[in-house]
């Protein structure tokens, strides 16, 4: 196997799946919450955090690449926080790149829970409710497992998009190898160097992959829909 | 304002195109009706009942305060002690039968057995049901789990909403025999919220008239079966509520006896034991009045009585006729023209001539 790609390009394989794990892993905990208030709010608020939240799926990934590649240096607020905290700058560096790929895709893994926590309505808290369960209890007992399939998909759609994202990564990775470099800028930096079969079974590898996990939440969505009248 | 354990509601709730304003003192025990057309406000008068709804006001059930909102009072709908059946079952679709019926059960304070459960499971039929995913029950399955559900909590006040409406013809048929059950074995409080006055009449105890929001009248159900407000909503389907008590039965003619009201009616056999006091239900346009008792006419129900009331009713034709028959009452529907005919009058004797037919046991 290790003959079929590089070493260089397996040391990419494996940071771009440490960095999606763990981003979806952090999404689905910040997302839930999220999508949560929007289902539920009725502040006049609601409109401007969905926007922001969906903003990283218009804005391009330069524009997005470059403000928190922005905020993440010196002069920034992410990056004065995390001097403050001592854990200096995040830029060109893994945490860097995590940090970014909370932000680039976010909205994949807020809006399928939102839809799911929207589709079940009001009626099954209220029923929580008449039970004795506190909020807190009902959304953990109710709530959570009827959006199941909302948060695989949340958690699917992001690990991908993840995986997938480059004008991001390079814009504040910098592609260095075994720190920031991962499939996508690989696969480009295949090309620039006219490795035309390497990049080409990397390319092939991330096709195939995203083509499964679509595979796979169209058949949570159909089980969805047997699940929820 | 008493303190025994009746509930006493006095509440205020305005939404953009609706406003409920509602003073009520409902019994301790039995099933109280909430009844009226559809808008009238008795699903949002249950919704705050149960704390789903937040109105101005008080509500005390048995002394205890669960909304007082000149003090800033409100208890949230998770501590009442309550039982709340939806229209549709809403059971959880991520629980089977036994974790829905668990889920309440669980989280009531009181330390209790699991024996306590099955009493419940027995009351409603659904021991067998327990293992199964709730998607696999049919409507009346659903809606019988749901009732455990809420009865599994252990509720002080049980609040039913149009249970039986989002069933066809022939689940209704299946699921209010054990409404009927249920009534005869429960001991607190039932605010019951319909439309229909087939349930009205097979459930209630306490009638509660809702129209646009406000209370428009309420008393126990035989003296509101013949309350004009009532009469007037429920037009056609007019007609008294009794009790009576089966004395004899004809197995041949698939027919049985009971007494009411000074008189023996012959009613359908219905397989009731004799001795057993059941509910009655006469139509008042299937009763006629006549002055006498005519001879070779295939009806067969006499009562005798005297006109208490004539009041005008639906169609200016009709006259709504109130007969005092022993210690019950009797209305018919007769025209104006007959009355005249007849020379009948308020205090006038008459014979109630009713179809055996419709008498509903």
């Amino acid at each position: 196997m290790t003959g079929f790609v590089s070493a260089e390009a397996w040391e990419a394989i494996g940071l771009s799946l440490k960095l999606a794990g763990l981003s979806t892993f952090v999404l689905l905990i910040l997302a839930t919450p999220i999508a949560w208030w929007l289902s539920q709010t009725q502040s006049p608020w609601r409109s401007v955090v969905a926007a922001l939240v969906t903003l990283p799926l218009v804005l391009p990934p330069t524009v997005l690449g470059f403000y928190i590649l922005i905020s993440l240096g010196p002069q920034g607020w992410l990056g004065q926080l995390t001097q403050s905290l001592g854990l200096g700058l995040l830029s060109f560096s893994f945490s860097g790149l995590l940090i970014g790929a909370l932000i680039f895709s976010l909205p994949f893994a807020v809006q399928p829970i939102q839809y799911a926590f929207e589709a079940m309505g009001k009626r099954p808290m209220e029923v929580a409710a008449t039970l004795r369960a506190r909020p807190l209890d009902a959304f953990f007992s109710v709530a959570l497992p009827l959006a199941k399939p909302g948060l695989l998909t949340a958690a699917v759609l992001s690990f991908a998009h993840t995986l997938g994202e480059f004008g991001v990564i390079l814009m504040i990775g910098g592609n260095i190898p075994g720190q920031t470099r991962v499939v996508s800028t690989q696969i480009y930096g295949h090309v620039e160097a006219m490795e035309y079969a390497q990049a080409h079974r990397l390319a092939l590898g991330m096709l195939v992959f995203s083509f499964l996990a679509l595979m796979m939440i169209v058949r949570l969505k159909s089980r969805q829909e047997r699940v929820l009248p | 304002m008493s303190v025994d354990a009746s509930l006493s509601i006095q509440i205020a709730l305005s939404r953009k195109d609706f406003a409920l304003k509602v003073e009520l003192e409902l019994p301790a025990n039995g099933i109280s009706v909430l009844f009226g057309p559809s808008g009238s406000g008795k699903t949002s008068l249950l919704r705050c009942l149960a704390g789903l709804e937040t109105p101005t006001g008080t509500i005390t059930l048995a002394g205890e305060r669960w909304l007082d909102s000149a003090r800033g009072l409100s208890k949230p709908t998770w501590k009442r002690e309550i039982g709340y059946v939806f229209q549709e079952a809403s059971l959880f679709e991520h629980l089977n039968v036994e974790q829905n019926l668990l889920y309440g059960f669980r989280r009531s304070s009181h330390s209790v057995q699991r024996g306590e459960l099955d009493s419940t499971l027995e009351l409603l039929g659904i021991a067998h049901l327990l293992a199964r995913p709730v998607q696999t029950l049919s409507g009346g399955e659903r809606q019988r789990v749901a009732i455990a559900r809420a009865l599994a909590a252990r509720p002080k006040l049980l609040l039913l909403d149009e249970p039986l409406a989002s069933l066809d013809l022939a689940r209704r048929k299946e699921v209010l025999p054990w409404l009927e059950r249920l009534h005869e074995a429960l001991s607190i409080p039932v605010v019951y919220v319909t439309h229909t006055v087939e349930e009205l009449a097979r459930l209630a105890d306490f009638v509660v008239l809702l129209n646009q929001g406000l209370v428009q009248a309420s008393g126990p159900l035989d003296s509101m079966m013949y309350n004009h407000k009532l009469a007037l909503s429920i037009g056609d389907e007019t007609g008294i509520v009794g009790r009576g008590t089966l004395i004899a039965c004809d197995l041949q003619n698939h027919v049985a006896q009971l007494s009411f009201a000074g008189a023996r009616l012959w009613v359908r056999d219905q397989g009731i034991a004799i001795g057993t006091v059941v509910r009655l239900r006469i139509l008042a346009r299937d009763v006629s009045l006549a002055l006498t008792v005519p001879e070779n006419s295939t009806i067969q129900n006499y009562i005798q009585g005297i006109i208490e009331s004539v009041q005008a009713f639906v169609h200016p034709s009709q006259a709504l006729v109130r007969v005092r028959c022993a210690q019950d009452v009797v209305l018919a529907t007769v025209t104006h023209r007959s009355l005249n005919r007849l020379g009948l009058n308020v205090g006038s004797p008459v014979w109630c001539q009713v179809k055996s037919a419709a008498l509903i046991v």
